[in-house]
């Protein structure tokens, strides 16, 4: 038996009494009756008088503001309509979410000619209809202010507008007076087909490919160990035992959003037959991945190569050993080994390393434990990543030497993210005629000496291939607009094919498809997927020996190292333009608007850095410089629980170039100099040498720490599969408290604890409800960029951030799970939190204004315009969902002075970013856009509910199961979330809630709010047996479940 | 006109009753133009040819069904017309409102005076007793009086502010003018064009829509002089030139009435209307919603458009208009006679109440109507 804890700051697990006092004087704030005592009313701060002038300006003010005369509109109908439109019905259009790589098959929601939202495609078998945050955040991009809007090309300093009929011309000539120097086009990863096409036929072009964060390793391993140079499918939801060397599966590497459906399938349990499959993760820091892993192991990302090696000698016996001195590491590579070959054939071992030998290692494992052909697919080879750092580098070599004549950049941007950024800078100098096709004005766009910008991917016509055999058809949803070309069209100009590329990829697939016609129904499915070709190669074994000496007699890193790493929101940095995504709070961090170092516990001890109240209840943060060989930066730093000792943790993509915008320019630092190259490939860690400064401490923007329950634990409910095994009602267990001491007579906590009527009688024959699954919510956050877009949530900016005005209407919570002390990390429990919807919702009673009431359908309704402000309903909320308007953050106040800056305070420039004209088109215009000074929440996407019942009444039919989907539901690559009629015993919502009943809880049930959204308890695949009893002394109970308890349940 | 009125084609010597030829017409009219001499002999009559169709989009009962109503309408035609009845009702309540006003000014004013002559009276019969009493001062200046004023004036005057307040922004008979003088009242009223044949949308989607050039276009390409209707007067009584306002029409859509043939409707440019309706922003309406699930009529809302040449707006379009409508209006319920919306099935609830007599028919109000969030979200 083993006690544990749960918490979401330092503050609250070392300082319980002093962090509750402080929660609870949040809102102090002294009273001025100090004045009033001896002085008499007119002496007072606010006398009498003054109080009557104001009220008579104001309401004079009121009078005057109201009696404008009201405005003429304007209703301009269309000259020509065409047929199928209809002016105010959305429209959906297959398309397909392209970046660097990535690819996401998705639909765009078209509202009156403007794309105003994605959803993912659930023609797509291998996403299943999922999405990644930076997907849902991508049609923001379109209307980024600060993309390119016209060609330019640089005279001197200055880039001046130009046209393409001039550029083609210009650059045509440029290109035939090279004399024998090489044209090269630098690209990030294409995954398009028709694209490699023409680049193959553009005579004399050399292609190459250049990724941000590389897979050259993995690319290089799997050649040698006779796949050839590909990356392969995993399947994830075949595997028993998933094991990952730093692998951020869930966050960032390779394909999220098709690995977090495969992997939610081992881990939804069905409660029939308990079985979920085991996640061990081995890393250096805490990771995305690592927080759902059941068993983590740490070591210095230095050392990856040495566990990988342990791993292999442990399963085969074919590789001598390496000595580990971690006792808990190399315990924890004999119990893998053993597990895994418990699970032969039913087993997947994947790393994040960019190291050859590495992944060679890895390649051997997994052929020890049969993964190939099971849960590794080489029938389905995949496109995401295809740079070879070795090319880049000659590539760089090749124009320092000056033999590149001309460089066309797509995609890529190596003066930003290379390594050795600098000399990339010095090469590209040496480039006789530069061109880049980039969106933006990136680093590297600034450089070059043409800039004929490509379209948005929402305003092309395309391909992708994800995996071999499946195409993604990439559809315009919207006329461009800003004066851009495909960058393919300029590709096929240059190389003497005067077909613009519309054209020529729709001849290209006529000729594959068959016909035109063909081409057209494709575009409609958008996606196309031809029958798997079984894999023709087998593994080599060959290479293991050498990788194996070559790891053993790797160098061993210094004290401390550093590892870069991704968020899931910012990527390589190409979110880091998008405000959705900035204020996208990191999933472990909770930080948003900032890059930072997160060091361990034993660092910060080390560092002098005090895990009290002061660090965790204010958010300036200490600030140390980080050094590795001649690149210095400074970065506040984070405390996070579960890092390995002595690894520091940075994220990349920050720091970005002034030019790309308000959103993106002075946050955070740039630690992409911290990589390196060995040679072959790019090492994305290094040894650091932390020193203090003395720089002025930075304020970290962190969400989450606000939100105080009150020490009220009973929001998340998690358990082990071994204590869930033995005692199958662990979670349900606290009803029997409920009953014995509110319910005596009927046994009916639901309806005998109440002074109310039954909510059941309010209601008429729908009744929305939610359920959403902790065992498959990895904290992505894809959900809370969706709801961002459906319901028009404020960006408020950092300064907003940091005084706890985010608008967020979904969070996801995470807590840390520990033993005794708080760096004995035994799980992170992500909570999607958002209005819980209750039937005796306790912020309805307290409206004065009854702005917030309850729907039939049971719906806690909000209206804007009735409220008024009081902010009772949010005091009220024993779940803090509800979020305030502080300032004007969308510019919707009638009165035209609400932003003004002197007025109402400091705004930050990304607010007035959103408020532009160009940004506003991404507003759906079936939603509210709320104004200063009212309340808003969660409206369970009542715009899609009502929507819904249009269609079904309009088709003449009963409303069916699946008809709605709220926002996050949609997003969840993982299908964590689940929506729909509860009344209706068949819809999918209420068969989950009835499968699950041993999981299925109510957040702080004991309050009788009665919410409507459940929660499947988390379940973590160890075989501890937790004895349940938390901190705070809380009496426990070891109650057996009575018959009573089950009749509660089935009311639900 | 683009071709031969339908009224009694079938009849003519070509056709001679057989349906046949029709179709023949309607899916092959491209070549029938080239190879037979009679409609040869019509494209240089109406210089334009009509839309071919194809099979699946206009099958020939279709065309059938057509033919049969274009029958019907001509026989119709041909009946005299019933006497017209006049429906005028005297709207008396808002006279009501008058007398009762002047009968209470006439009887406070008697009442006023009653006390002034009976404050003299008592003074005149304290004088002629001997009792003293101080000089009584005028009523201008006695404070009862002078509060009863203000009371009456703050109430009064609160009154009109409060309804002012209230009405701000609400535009009750908003009549502007309209860049071209269109009248629904010529259209809609005597031409009879069904509401949906130009604001189709309504039935489709939140917005009613107002209709686009090409849907102006469609009748008149043909109809391009004003000549058989009543005059037409704007709301100051100067009178309109119908056949001018066509011709506004045609400088928008770029139309040259004498070379038809030539015109390109890509050229067209939008009208600027002025929007009439305004709700605001934080109000959720659709058009669908009410005129296809609900069947309400359009007049409902709109007043009678028929008999509007410039239209204005007929409903005060606020919160308590539309919830009174909602309170009161009969939902297309699935009763027992299965011929209401099937989405209603579901109010297994209000179905028993029926069985049971409990109630006699489900309300919008019944169903939610007048939920914060059927229209404010």
């Amino acid at each position: 038996m083993s006690q544990k804890k749960y918490w979401q700051s330092f503050a609250e697990v070392n300082d319980p009494e002093n962090f509750q006092k402080k929660a609870q004087d949040e809102f102090r704030e002294e009273l001025p009756f100090e004045d009033i005592d001896n002085k008499g009313l007119l002496d007072a701060k606010a006398p009498r008088r003054d109080f009557l002038k104001y009220l008579g300006f104001s309401t004079a003010a009121a009078t005057l503001a109201a009696s404008c005369k009201t405005p003429v509109r304007k209703a301009i109908p269309f000259a020509n309509k065409p047929d199928n439109i209809i002016p105010g019905e959305a429209k959906y259009y297959a398309t397909t979410y392209v970046q660097d790589g990535d690819v996401v098959p998705v639909l765009a929601k078209v509202r009156d000619g403007r794309p105003i939202k994605i959803e993912g495609n659930d023609m797509a078998a291998y996403t299943n209809g999922g999405t990644t945050a930076r997907a849902q955040a991508s049609v923001l991009d379109l209307y980024d202010t600060h993309r390119s809007r016209f060609p330019t090309r640089k005279v001197g300093d200055k880039y001046e507008e130009s046209t393409y009929e001039f550029l083609d011309k210009t650059i045509g000539e440029a290109l035939a007076g090279l004399g024998g120097k090489s044209i090269v086009l630098l690209s990030s990863s294409i995954v398009s087909p028709s694209t490699k096409d023409i680049i193959a036929k553009f005579p004399n072009l050399k292609h190459v490919q250049y990724d941000a964060v590389s897979y050259s390793g993995m690319l290089l391993a799997n050649e040698a160990s006779g796949f050839g140079r590909k990356l392969p499918s995993y399947n994830f939801g075949e595997a028993k035992v998933i094991v990952s060397l730093g692998a951020d599966f869930l966050g960032s590497w390779l394909s999220p959003v098709e690995f977090a459906g495969g992997y939610s399938k081992g881990r939804k349990i069905n409660e029939k037959n308990v079985e979920m499959s085991k996640h061990y993760q081995f890393e250096s820091y805490l990771s995305t991945t690592g927080a759902s892993a059941d068993e983590r192991f740490t070591h210095k990302p230095s050392e990856t190569g040495t566990v990988a090696l342990a791993l292999l000698a442990a399963l085969d016996g074919s590789v001598t050993a390496p000595s580990i001195a971690d006792p808990k590491l190399k315990a924890g590579i004999t119990k893998v080994a053993a597990d895994l070959k418990a699970n032969n054939g039913k087993a997947l071992v994947v790393s994040g390393s960019n190291d050859i030998n590495v992944q060679t290692i890895i390649n051997a494992i997994n052929n020890a434990v049969g993964a190939y052909g099971t849960t590794i697919d080489w029938s389905r080879p995949v496109n995401y990543r295809q740079g070879i750092d070795k090319d880049m580098a000659d590539l760089v070599t090749e124009m320092e030497a000056g033999g590149v004549g001309a460089l066309f950049i797509y995609g890529a941007n190596p003066a930003y993210n290379y390594h050795d950024a600098p000399k990339f800078i010095a090469a590209l100098a040496k480039v006789k005629v530069s061109v880049s096709f980039n969106e933006r004005m990136d680093e590297t766009t600034e450089l070059c000496a043409y800039n004929l910008p490509t379209h948005h991917y929402l305003e092309s016509w395309g391909d992708a291939e994800p995996k071999a055999g499946i195409t993604s058809f990439i559809q315009p949803t919207i006329y461009p607009l800003f004066k851009t070309r495909p960058y393919q069209t300029s590709l096929l100009k240059w190389s003497g094919n005067n077909t613009d590329y519309d054209t020529y990829l729709k001849t290209y697939w006529a000729g594959i498809l068959g016909s035109e016609d063909a081409y057209n129904k494709v575009l409609q499915d958008g996606i196309v997927e031809a029958p798997a070709i079984a894999a023709t190669v087998a593994y080599n074994a060959g290479a293991v020996a050498g990788a194996a000496s070559a790891v053993a007699a790797a160098k061993k890193g210094g004290k401390t190292e550093v590892i870069l790493y991704q968020k899931t929101s910012i990527g390589t940095g190409t979110g880091a333009t998008n405000p959705w995504l900035q204020e996208l709070p990191d999933p472990i961090s909770k930080a948003t608007w900032d890059n930072y170092a997160m060091i361990s516990m034993a660092k910060a001890n080390e560092l002098g850095v005090k895990l009290d109240m002061d660090y965790e209840y204010y958010p300036q943060k200490p600030v140390f410089e980080f050094a590795v060989g001649n690149n210095k930066v400074q970065l506040p730093v984070l405390v996070i629980p579960g890092m390995n000792p002595e690894t520091v943790a940075i994220a990349v993509g920050y720091g970005r170039g002034e030019k790309l915008g308000k959103t993106a320019a002075k946050v955070g630092k740039n630690v992409y100099p911290f990589a390196s190259f060995n040679g072959t490939t790019v090492d994305y860690f290094a040894d650091v040498t932390i020193t203090d400064t003395g720089a002025p401490k930075h304020k970290i923007a962190q969400t989450q720490i606000h939100n105080s329950y009150e020490d009220r634990k009973e929001v998340i409910r998690e358990t082990t599969l071994a204590t869930f095994k033995k005692n199958p009602n662990v979670i349900p267990d606290y009803r029997q408290k409920l009953v014995d001491d509110f319910a005596k007579k009927t046994s009916d906590f639901h309806k005998e604890a109440t002074l109310y009527p039954d909510p059941a009688t309010r209601h008429n024959e729908i009744k929305w409800g939610m359920t959403v699954d902790m065992n498959a919510c990895y904290g992505c956050g894809a959900c809370i960029v969706a709801c961002h877009a459906e319901n028009n949530v404020p960006v408020v900016g950092k300064s907003e951030v940091l005084r706890y005005h985010d608008m967020h209407w979904l969070r996801i919570d995470r807590y840390f799970v520990s033993g005794e002390t708080p760096d004995d990390l035994k799980g992170v429990v992500f909570q999607p939190m958002m209005c819980q919807h209750c039937d005796n919702a306790p912020c309805e009673n307290v409206c004065p204004v009854a702005a917030t009431n309850h729907s039939t359908e049971g719906i806690n309704q909000m209206a804007y315009n009735r409220c008024i402000g009081t902010r009772y309903c949010a005091n009220n909320c024993p779940f803090k969902v509800r979020r305030f308007n502080w300032a004007d953050y969308t510019g919707a106040d009638s009165f035209g002075d609400n932003q003004d800056q002197q007025l109402v305070g400091k705004l930050d420039d990304v607010i007035f970013q959103m408020n532009d004209e160009l940004t506003r088109m991404v507003l759906n215009p079936d939603v509210t856009v709320r104004s200063r000074g009212v309340m808003e929440k969660c409206s369970f996407c009542v715009q899609r509910t009502q929507a819904a019942k249009l269609k079904a009444k309009k088709e003449n039919r009963m409303l069916a199961d699946g008809d709605v989907k709220t926002a996050c539901q949609q997003a969840c690559a993982a299908g964590a979330i689940v929506f729909g009629n509860s009344y209706d015993k068949e819809s999918h919502v209420s068969k989950v809630r009835e499968e699950n009943k041993q999981r299925g809880y109510y957040v702080l049930e004991q309050l009788h709010v009665l919410p409507n959204v459940t929660y499947l308890a988390k379940v973590r695949n160890t075989e501890e047996i937790i004895e349940d009893k938390h901190h705070s002394g809380e009496e426990k109970h070891e109650a057996i479940v009575p018959a009573a308890e089950k009749k509660e349940e089935a009311t639900h | 006109m683009t071709g031969p009125k339908l009224g009694g084609v079938i009849d003519k010597e070509y056709y001679a009753g057989d349906m046949k030829k029709i179709y023949n017409w309607v899916y092959n009219v491209n070549n029938l133009v080239g190879s037979d001499p009679y409609y040869a002999a019509l494209k240089k009559q109406y210089g334009s040819i009509m839309t071919q169709f194809e099979k699946n989009s206009l099958p020939e009962k279709d065309i059938d069904a057509i033919f049969s109503y274009v029958a019907q309408e001509v026989a119709n035609n041909a009946k005299p017309k019933a006497p017209g009845e006049s429906t005028e009702t005297a709207t008396s309540s808002s006279q009501n409102a008058v007398i009762f006003g002047v009968i209470s000014l006439i009887l406070a004013v008697i009442a006023l005076i009653l006390m002034q002559v009976n404050s003299n009276l008592k003074k005149m019969s304290d004088d002629a007793e001997g009792i003293m009493r101080p000089e009584p001062v005028p009523f201008y200046r006695n404070k009862v009086y002078i509060a009863m004023v203000a009371i009456v004036f703050f109430v009064v005057g609160g009154y009109y502010v409060t309804k002012g307040a209230i009405g701000l922004q609400r535009q009750t008979n908003y009549q502007p003018e309209q860049p071209i003088y269109y009248s629904h009242k010529v259209h809609a009223g005597i031409n009879q064009i069904n509401c949906l044949y130009c604001h189709g949308n309504a039935w489709e989607s939140k917005h009613a829509a107002i209709p686009s050039v090409n849907v102006c276009m469609n009748c008149h390409k043909a109809i391009n002089e004003y000549a058989k209707g009543p005059k037409l007067y704007k709301e100051n009584g100067e009178e309109v030139n119908g056949t001018a306002e066509i011709q506004k029409l045609y400088d928008y859509a770029g139309f040259d009435p004498k070379n038809a043939a030539a015109w390109d409707p890509s050229k067209a440019k939008p009208i600027e209307w002025v929007k009439i309706h305004n709700l605001p922003d934080h109000v959720y309406f659709n058009h669908s919603q009410h005129v296809r699930a609900g069947k309400v009529q359009c007049q409902t809302c709109h007043g009678e458009i028929t008999a509007m040449d410039e239209v204005k707006q007929f409903s005060e379009l606020s919160m308590g208009w539309c919830v009174n409508c909602h309170r009161q209006t009969k939902v297309d319920f699935n009763y027992d006679d299965k011929k209401g919306n099937k989405f209603y099935s579901i109010y297994e609830k209000f179905h028993n109440d029926i069985k049971s007599g409990k109630m006699d028919s489900v309300t919008v109000k019944d169903i939610g109507g007048l939920e914060c969030q059927k229209c404010h979200y």
